[in-house]
Order: C-alpha cells, then structure tokens, then sequence
C-alpha cells in the first residue's frame, strides 16, 4: 500500500538497480524486500488470500515493490450512494412520465409516433441514465478548450438557462485553469520549443495530409523514419504506425485471431480491444482485473479441454492485457503475465496506450518499469496520443509478425497515412525522450513525471482520499461514490480554477465513481501543491476523505523484517 | 473545518444533506418536491409518535403492574 519513510531509501535502491540495468541480485536485501511488501500486502491492502499466494508464488519475479492497493468501499457510503441513485431514478421516473404525457417538452430524442410498434430504441437503462442523470450535470463534461491543453489552459465559459440540456457561451474566457485532465504525462502538449519548431517547418515542406493510404501513394520517407525509431525506441525488430489509436487496436485484433482461436482479455480491457476481440470472431474469455490466478485457471482450462464441442486444440490463444489501466490506475501484472505465457505457449498483446513514455526509467513503458526484455512480447501496442502529444498508434513486434500485418490489416490497407506534421511531432518527441537530441530534457520528464507521480499519490494518501491504483502509475482516479459528489466535485474545483475529469457510470461500475487526475511532467511542484490543497478544501467541504486508513501514522508501522520472517515460505 | 458562525453551520449541514440525497442535481421545483415529501414525512412521524406514545406508554404500565404489582395483595388476601 503505503512506502513508510524507513522503507523509501531501500526501495530508492532496488528502483536504482534497475536503472542502472543490472540484474538484481537474489541476495537477502532483495528477498527480504519481497517479504515485507507481501506481508504488506496481506495486511493492509484487504487483498484476498489468493492474491497474495499469487503474490508469493511469482514473487522473486519482481524486482521492486509492486504496491497496488483498492481500498475497499466503505458500507455506508456504498448504502447512501445506493440511496442517492434511487432517489435520482425515482424523480427520473417522473419527469419521464411528464415527458410522456407531454406536460414537460422533451429535449432528447424519443421513439418516433411513425414507429409506434416498433422495437423501443430509447427505453433501456442507459438512456434511461443519459435522460435523468447525466443531463443534469453534464456542465462537467465535453468543455471546449481555447489554448493548449498544458500544465494550464483556458476553458471558454459556457452557461445553461435550461439545466444542462442547452449552453450559451458568455463569451468569456476561464483563464489559467490547472490541467489535471489531460493525458500530457510528459508535457509535449505545447505550442513552443523544439517539437512544434520542427514540426512548423515539415508543415512548409510537407504540407498536412498525403491524401492517400501508406500502400498506395501514401508513403513518405518521414513515415519510414518514423517507424524504424519507434521500433528502436522500444527495442523491437519492427514496428508500423497507424494514424488512430483506436483503430490500432480494434482493426490489428481480427487480423491476428480468428476462428477457432481464443482471446483471454482482462475485464477492465478499453473499448478498442474489446471490439476488436469481437470483430475477430474468436472465442474470448475474460479473467478478473490484474488477477494471475484467474487467467492461470483460464489458460489450464482451454489448453486441458481445447475448443468446445470439437475438443479440438486452440490454434492460437492470446492473452490481452493493457500497461496502465486508465480507469483503475493499475499496471499490470507484466512479469507474472509473461511468465504464464511462457509456460503455457500463449501469444500476449499488450497494450501500452498509457504506460509507453509515462513508464520506466527510461519511458519505455510498462516492459521497461519491470526491467524485462520487450521480446518476450509478442505484440507490443501503443499510442503516440497521450505522451507524445500527437495522434495515432503503433504496433511493434517480430519482423515476420509487422510484414504480416502491413498486407493483412485493415487499418494498414484502407486508412490514409499519417499527416507529416503529426509524424514529425511523434518524431521529435520520441528522440527528446531517447536522448537523441542531444538534450538531457526527455530524461528530465521522465524523472519528473515519476517523481509528480509518487508525490501526488502519497498526499493524497495522506490527506485521506480513497486512491486506487499503483504507487507508479500516473492515472490517480479519487473515489467520490455519490452521484451528487460527481457534479458537485468538478463544479466545485473548476470555481477554484482546477480542471479535473470525473468519470461515472458506464465507463465505471455504478457506485464507483470517480474523478481522475492525470499526472503530467508538466507540472511544476507549485502547481501540485495548489491542486492539492484546493482538493483537500474541496474534500472538506463534500467529505470525500473515505479511507479509514488515515488515522495510522505512516511511520509508526512496524517494518523490520524479522518480524515477519515466519511469513515467506 | 472551520465555521464562523451557527449560520455557515447549517448552510454546511444543508449542503451535505443535499449530496448524500443527490438531490443536489435536481431543479428547484424537485428539491422543493422532495423536501416537502420528506418532511412531511418526518413531521407526520414526530405528531403520530405525540399522540400515540403515551397512551402506548400508560397501557404498558397497567399491564405490567397488573402482573407484577397485583400478585402480592392476593397471596395476603390468601393468608387472611
């Protein structure tokens, strides 16, 4: 859960190590790290036993504290936030019967009279959601932004006379508003420096689009470059771009599997692997979020019984899984996934939309967090969207494997190419954090990123929030539960000039919600300490400070590890 | 936190009552309706509990007395 203060140089140590790429020694000072962040988890993470014997089992596969915690719901809270969606249902019931029987003019789209006896199409409960929830504090959301969305920016003002269904805009402008809501992990989303100076000057030469795909006249030199640096930035063989994110995903899924193929997709999986997953027509099994045991149980079981029915064997299974989950704040699992791979002969897709550039000490993504060899890998994703400040995904692999699918993905065959302006801004970006531009200053951002990353969790810790997630992972989702809280956090804290995401229900399960904080490298220590205290004022005046684990004093906790000696097996 | 005064207090409280309701996001014509409805109920539960109570109160004494003061004065009425 938490580093005490005793622990923090030792486990400054073991992080060194592995920036220093040495292996780790298997020596007592590693074990016994080991020990005590298992005893740890036992204790205070609520973690039920099996995750720990997971836990335990791979756990000379770590060579650093891997500390995750989710903490769970308080009762009350879960009661109340329940109380508080039957009190909004009940009063959404009414206006919809008011909306029926035209007392109150409906803003929304309804069943048309022409198709009476027609399927209902806006009957089922998430539009029953959209109509009587979400509208009423929609001011939170989809606000239009008029400067770079940096470590600062400027919110256009926008007002509604008719609760939310309709915005005027005053015309004035929200200046200086903290950005806590961007994925900028490494602040390359600006306007100035040597990024957008280069990225001017392949406008002049370039000019914006190609105007066709990468297999037709599409392919410029600067999308080869691209590629042979992303492939060498990640330590790859080869690697193919693609100019969305989302279509990275979703079209390169069905181009691997197919019929007779099984997918094992962790629950918490984005929406682009899950709709690839299903163009692709395979089988897909889904194991519980992060959970090695379940998708061990899951790999033993479709190797054992082989497809249904047929009994024939699996032609391929692959295991998909994402760096950083963006609604949870976890990593995953990455040593233990690799390792099941290994044993059971599975292909594994990882997904590093947000781990790539915001993990690792040398922002290689989730692989370079734990120090393991990108080979193991089969098929390496990722998006150039969040730290690079660009747009588009990749895809990197074994040759073989990015041959394959230059000829067979959709994506690869039908979309247009990257705009060069985009490439050059991926290009650039992509050799500050290499180094390669002669300038210390993507080395910089990484460290800060890492170090904003552990100073915000570790206050917001302190002050008594609920935090989900890994220690590391720059996603800080708060827990906030009541549907209330959802609209009045984000109005609250945009008063203060603080921009932050809320996120509920159907990205998040109904009493979870949650606003997330988005660590950027861009974000100076001053900036940070007004957030937070302005979080922690906001906090008091909603009583979001949940957890119940405040009241221990972070030094006070025993950590001398032959206390728990007896523990390790 | 920090109230200066009884007023700030209760502004306070009413905030929190509207969050943990939700009826923080409901137009004022709803709020109104839930308040009423609420209290209403409230103010219906304090007048039932008024009226009723004591009476419940009283019967409750006589039946216990009954069985626990009336059982002596026989037992002496046996022994004379």
């Amino acid at each position: 859960m938490t580093e005490s203060p005793a622990t923090k140089p030792v486990d400054g140590e073991a992080c060194e190590r592995v920036k220093n790429g040495l292996k780790p020694e298997r020596n007592g000072l590693v074990r016994s790290l080991h020990r005590c962040h298992e005893r740890q988890y036992k204790h205070h993470s609520l973690a039920d036993e099996e995750e720990v014997h997971t836990a335990s089992h791979y756990g000379s596969l770590y060579t650093q504290p891997f500390l995750e915690s989710f903490e769970e719901t308080p009762m009350l809270v879960a009661v109340l936030t329940y109380m508080g969606y039957g009190i909004l249902t009940i009063f959404g019931y009414l206006r919809d019967f008011l909306r029926h029987w035209k007392i109150e003019r409906c803003y929304i789209a309804r069943e048309k009279e022409e198709q009476r006896d027609f399927v209902p199409l806006y009957q089922d409960f998430e539009n029953f959601y959209t109509r009587n929830l979400y509208m009423r504090i929609r001011d939170n959301w989809n606000r239009p932004i008029c400067s770079v969305p940096g470590a600062k920016m400027d919110l256009m003002e926008r007002m509604s006379n008719d609760y939310n269904w309709t915005f005027e805009y005053t015309g004035r402008v929200v200046q200086e508003v903290i950005n806590m809501g961007s994925y900028n992990y490494l602040g390359f989303a600006e306007n100035t420096g040597p990024c957008a100076d280069s990225v001017a000057k392949v406008t002049a030469e370039y000019g914006v689009g190609v105007a066709s795909t990468r297999q037709e006249t599409g392919n410029l030199d600067k999308h080869e470059e691209m590629e042979k640096l992303v492939a060498q930035f990640l330590g790859m063989e080869s690697a193919m771009a693609f100019g969305m994110g989302f279509a990275t995903n979703s079209m390169n899924i069905p181009a691997l599997v197919g019929k007779g193929c099984l997918i094992l997709s962790d629950e918490l999986n984005h929406a682009s692997l899950v709709l690839g997953a299903r163009l692709s027509g395979s089988t897909i099994r889904v194991f519980k979020h992060n959970n090695m045991q379940s998708l061990e149980k899951l790999l033993r079981e479709a190797i054992v019984h082989g497809q249904p029915r047929t009994h024939r064997p699996w032609k391929k299974i692959l295991i998909v899984v994402e760096g950083i989950y963006s609604m949870e704040g976890s990593i995953v699992r990455l040593p233990e996934v690799i390792a099941l791979k290994k044993r059971y002969r599975a292909y594994l897709y990882l997904d590093e939309a947000h781990s790539i550039g915001a993990l690792g000490p040398r922002g290689r993504g989730v692989v370079d967090y734990f120090g393991l060899d990108p080979c193991d890998v089969d098929v390496l994703m990722g998006t150039f969207t969040k730290s690079f400040g660009a747009a588009g995904g990749y895809i990197a692999g074994k040759r073989e494997l990015i041959e394959f699918l230059r000829s067979h993905s959709h994506s690869a065959v039908y979309a247009t190419s990257m705009s060069p302006p985009v490439v050059e801004q991926i290009i650039t970006s992509m050799k500050c954090i290499m180094g390669e531009d002669g300038t210390t200053i993507g080395r910089e951002r990484v460290t800060q990123l890492a170090e904003n990353t552990v100073y915000f969790r570790r206050r917001l810790r302190e002050l008594g929030f609920i935090i989900y997630g890994n220690n590391d992972s720059p996603v800080v989702p708060l827990m906030l539960y009541m549907p209330a809280k959802i609209g009045a956090f984000g109005r609250e804290m945009l008063k203060r000039n603080i921009g932050v995401v809320v996120v509920g229900f159907p990205a998040t399960p109904i009493i979870e919600s949650r606003a997330r904080f988005c660590i950027s490298a861009a974000h100076t220590t001053d900036m940070l300490d007004r957030a937070l205290s302005v979080i922690s004022e906001v906090g008091d005046l909603l009583q979001l400070k949940y957890s119940r684990h405040r009241k221990r004093p972070l030094a006070a906790r025993p950590f001398d590890d032959s206390v728990y000696e007896d523990i390790d097996d | 936190m920090n109230f200066k005064n009884l007023r700030e207090y209760l502004a306070w409280l009413y905030f929190q009552y509207l969050l943990i309701t939700g009826i923080y996001v409901l137009e004022p014509w709803e709020k109104s309706i839930f308040n009423s409805i609420l209290f209403t109920a409230i103010a219906m539960v304090i007048y039932t509990s008024y009226v009723f109570v004591p009476i419940h109160v009283r019967l409750a004494l006589e039946f216990f007395s009954g069985i626990c003061g009336g059982q002596p004065e026989s037992t002496v009425a046996l022994m004379n």
